[in-house]
């Protein structure tokens, strides 16, 4: 497959489609409409597959769940407001054990917001978002190529796990070209077991989430528990750049990661030791590889386009073991690699600013 | 090498298809690539704007605070983005339709009647590719041929005679700044 | 000796958690008759609503699955769309399909998804403890509407049956009862109708079955039967509101009785 240039959201499309995507529901919002007008385009043109602009979110989320359980591999996207509405699928997924990927290209909020890129939504994508004890596997691509590869792998690990993935980018990420290659899809690879299809001559199946004696669900939530303990160990995916001699570590992720990519180029240039650690995935965060760094490296400077969430997960992997400092622009603003190069500069001549401030 | 140019005009001018056709050109010259489009409610004014960066490592933000060129097809566009363009740098303006002085000082101004000459071709809609052509001859960002191979792949669902007058907008945008200087 | 009635097939061999007079079971039945009858036990996916049937595939044999309060509907659309062969149902009650529901059910009958909804009318929400219905009649008095439904507060009862009706995406509406032996066979042909038309590929088809709740109404199971026919037929008239395809079988027939003559 030749190099593409190609938008984002696009990206996530074909990616979805080449991994065997065969069902998207979706409702328009900005900045990802690219994304369900792609899918209405081309989903249709393949043999069993199906695309609908419903309703609402909510039904979007529902459709997928529906489509899930009958075997198909499902998709659905938004950004921010239509993901808050989606929670309630996606703790329902989690609930009844249903592979589906979630796309998130987030924009300034909480409320309305705007539609400009922002990294507000770490927490709700992270920490479950829905109610109720659960987690999603959530990918926090980089660039073009990257929201290809994940998608892709998304789909994998949903089935493997049968439990909702989510990718969580932004309105630019969404927004730009870049090229890309499309790797080739694996064969799909899941316990059909589950799927409904009517009960033919054999045995009923029931898919569910109520569970009302409260010892048995207890134990579902300590199977569901122990699930995420394994993608836990075994899922966490981050790159280190440029870390092997840093005396500062800059812990970006998305977005956000390049921007810092490209302040740690200009600040090397003028002699200062600064790397760059991207978590890939966001849950599971890649704890013990953060940890493992501050072994040899004391200081820290988280940057998000938040207020500052992805900071705890990092106080939480390093434990006190590092000064960690944290830098963030909400509401939608894309900040230069000349403006973070500075604040970078400003904290690095002053060791004490790196002081975390809990 | 980072370069950065902001496209911008009018919406129906042609603005994005600009800069698609210029990344397309510097990806099939094999650097790094980005292209952003502005979107919602920026777009619904009537003017339009993208942002290409190329360079030839990872491109960090697509996003051109301080661009090395603007090129700019009416007055309002110019009006918007002539203060940002980093010292040094260069405003290609479309001086059919721009009749305005530009502010700055510290850059290098060119001027290409690019309407006028999209016209006198046949197609009033080429005054992109004439100003493409133009911009290329002095910025160098991207070889002609390989700029006009992406385009024929960009136009590929066009008509045969559509390729061929943009491809002749593009050699009298090139020829007219060689004549002028 | 000869069996002249026993537990349809489609049913599990479980003992009903629904209080004495309800619907539901009856209806639960009904479904499961039809099911057998049909003999598409093995292609039928069945999606119980939030509410007092939510524990409904502890009764029905057949492959279901639980959706979140209202969005039965579009759930059904997911699985039908995926497997169209299949045959789809959503069993829904009146608070998850006229109130929380209304979007997910009115656009799932606006696109004429090929799928049956049984939508269970008690006027009541049942499993929470008597609250007032989009579905409770004027004046009904529920632990919500305290003093009687009153239209300045609380609006008027919904009829959805109607109002689905006037979407060019539904096939077949019928409004039943399940308060006495003349009524529910009547639901049974219904159920029977809507499902044979789903095989048929004929759209959407709703059955609004008024069936009694005589804890939440706080009557006797008779009164609850006496109470659907002398009450709450009057704003929800029962019997067939829209069967386009009986419609063009009559126009064919006319249309062939023309030729023939």
């Amino acid at each position: 497959m030749n190099k593409v240039l190609m938008q984002g959201n696009k990206v996530i499309g074909e990616a979805a489609i080449r991994a065997g995507c065969r069902f998207y529901a979706g409702y328009p919002i900005t900045p990802q409409n690219e994304l369900p007008e792609y899918m209405a385009e081309n989903l249709r043109k393949v043999a069993g597959g199906v695309f609908i602009q419903s309703e609402s979110e909510i039904a979007a989320i529902h459709m997928v769940a529906g489509a899930s359980a009958a075997g198909a591999r499902s998709m659905t996207s938004s950004s921010s407001p239509g993901i808050s509405l989606k929670q309630e699928g996606i703790s329902s997924l989690a609930a009844c054990e249903l592979p589906a990927v979630i796309v998130n290209m987030m924009r300034g909020g909480p409320g309305l917001g705007n539609i400009c890129p922002s990294q507000g939504d770490y927490f709700q994508a992270t920490r479950g978002g829905g109610h109720g004890d659960y987690r999603t596997i959530v990918f926090g691509p980089a660039t073009a190529q990257e929201l290809a590869d994940l998608t892709m792998d998304a789909f994998d690990l949903a089935d493997e796990y049968r439990t909702p993935v989510m990718i969580l980018a932004d309105g630019m990420m969404g927004q730009m070209m870049e090229p890309v290659v499309f790797k080739a899809a694996k064969p799909r690879i899941y316990p059909e077991s589950y799927v409904m299809k009517g009960a033919g001559t054999g045995k009923s199946k029931i898919i569910r989430g109520l569970i009302l004696d409260p010892l048995d669900m207890e134990e579902h939530n300590w199977t569901l528990d122990r699930k995420y303990q394994v993608i836990s160990g075994k899922e966490t995916r981050h790159e280190q750049y440029k870390t092997e001699d840093a005396e500062l570590i800059l812990v970006a992720y998305g977005t956000g990661a390049r921007i810092a990519k490209g302040a740690i180029k200009r600040l090397r240039e003028t002699g200062l030791r600064i790397g760059l650690f991207r978590p890939i995935t966001l849950w599971p965060f890649p704890t013990n590889e953060l940890r493992d760094l501050a072994k040899k490296i004391e200081n820290f400077l988280v940057f998000e386009m938040s207020t500052g969430q992805m900071v705890e997960d990092v106080r939480l992997a390093l434990q006190g073991r590092a000064r960690i400092g944290f830098h963030g622009r909400p509401g939608g603003v894309v900040p230069t690699p000349v403006e973070l190069a500075n604040v970078v500069l400003r904290k690095y001549d002053r060791k004490e600013g790196l002081t975390d401030y809990y | 090498m980072l370069v950065k140019t902001i496209l911008c005009g009018f919406g129906g001018q042609g603005v994005l298809m600009m800069g698609y056709t210029l990344a397309h050109g510097a990806m099939n010259a094999g650097y790094h690539v980005t292209y952003l489009p502005s979107y919602g409610a920026e777009v619904r004014g009537g003017t339009a704007n993208c942002t290409v960066a190329v360079s030839d490592d990872e491109i960090a933000s697509p996003i051109a605070s301080a661009p090395d060129h603007i090129v700019a097809l009416n007055t309002p566009s110019l009006y918007t983005f002539q203060n940002r363009v980093a010292p040094g740098g260069a405003l290609f303006l479309n001086s059919s339709i721009i009749a305005v002085e530009p502010s700055r000082r510290d850059v290098r101004v060119f001027k290409i009647p690019s309407s006028e000459m999209a016209e006198k071709l046949g197609n009033p809609r080429t005054a992109n590719t004439v100003m493409m052509g133009a911009f290329l001859k002095i910025t160098g960002l991207v070889p002609p041929d390989i700029y006009l191979r992406g385009m024929e792949t960009v136009m590929g669902s066009k008509k045969k005679s559509v390729i061929e007058i943009n491809r002749r907008a593009f050699a009298a945008g090139y020829e007219f700044l060689e004549k002028a200087e | 000796m000869k069996k002249v009635f026993g537990r349809p097939q489609s049913m599990k061999n479980n003992i009903f958690h629904y209080c004495a007079g309800c619907g539901h079971s009856i209806a639960h039945r009904l479904i499961a008759e039809v099911i057998d009858e049909l003999g598409i036990r093995g292609i039928t996916i069945g999606v119980p609503p939030a509410g007092c049937a939510v524990l409904a595939y502890n009764y029905f044999d057949i492959d279901m699955i639980e959706a979140q309060h209202g969005r039965g509907p579009a759930m059904a659309t997911g699985i039908k769309r995926v497997l169209p062969d299949r045959v789809v149902f959503s069993y829904q009650g009146d608070g998850d399909l006229a109130a929380i529901g209304i979007a997910e059910s009115f656009h799932a009958a606006n696109r004429g998804e090929n799928i049956t909804v049984v939508f269970m009318n008690n006027a009541v929400y049942g499993m929470t403890g008597g609250q007032m219905a989009p579905t409770s009649i004027m004046g009904q008095k529920t632990t919500t509407s305290p003093m009687g439904r009153n239209n300045v507060l609380d609006g008027y009862p919904i009829k959805v049956s109607e109002i689905f009706s006037l979407l060019p995406g539904t096939a077949y509406i019928e409004r039943c009862a399940v308060n006495s032996p003349a009524n529910i066979l009547k639901t049974r042909k219904a159920i029977r109708k809507a499902f044979q038309y789903q095989i048929d590929g004929h759209g959407f088809s709703l059955v609004e079955i008024l069936s009694p709740c005589p804890t939440n109404w706080k009557m006797t199971p008779i009164e609850s039967c006496r109470w659907i026919d002398e009450v709450m037929c009057k704003p929800f008239p029962l019997g067939v509101i829209k069967d386009l395809p009986a419609e063009a079988g009559d126009e064919q027939k006319k249309g062939d009785k023309r030729h023939a003559g």
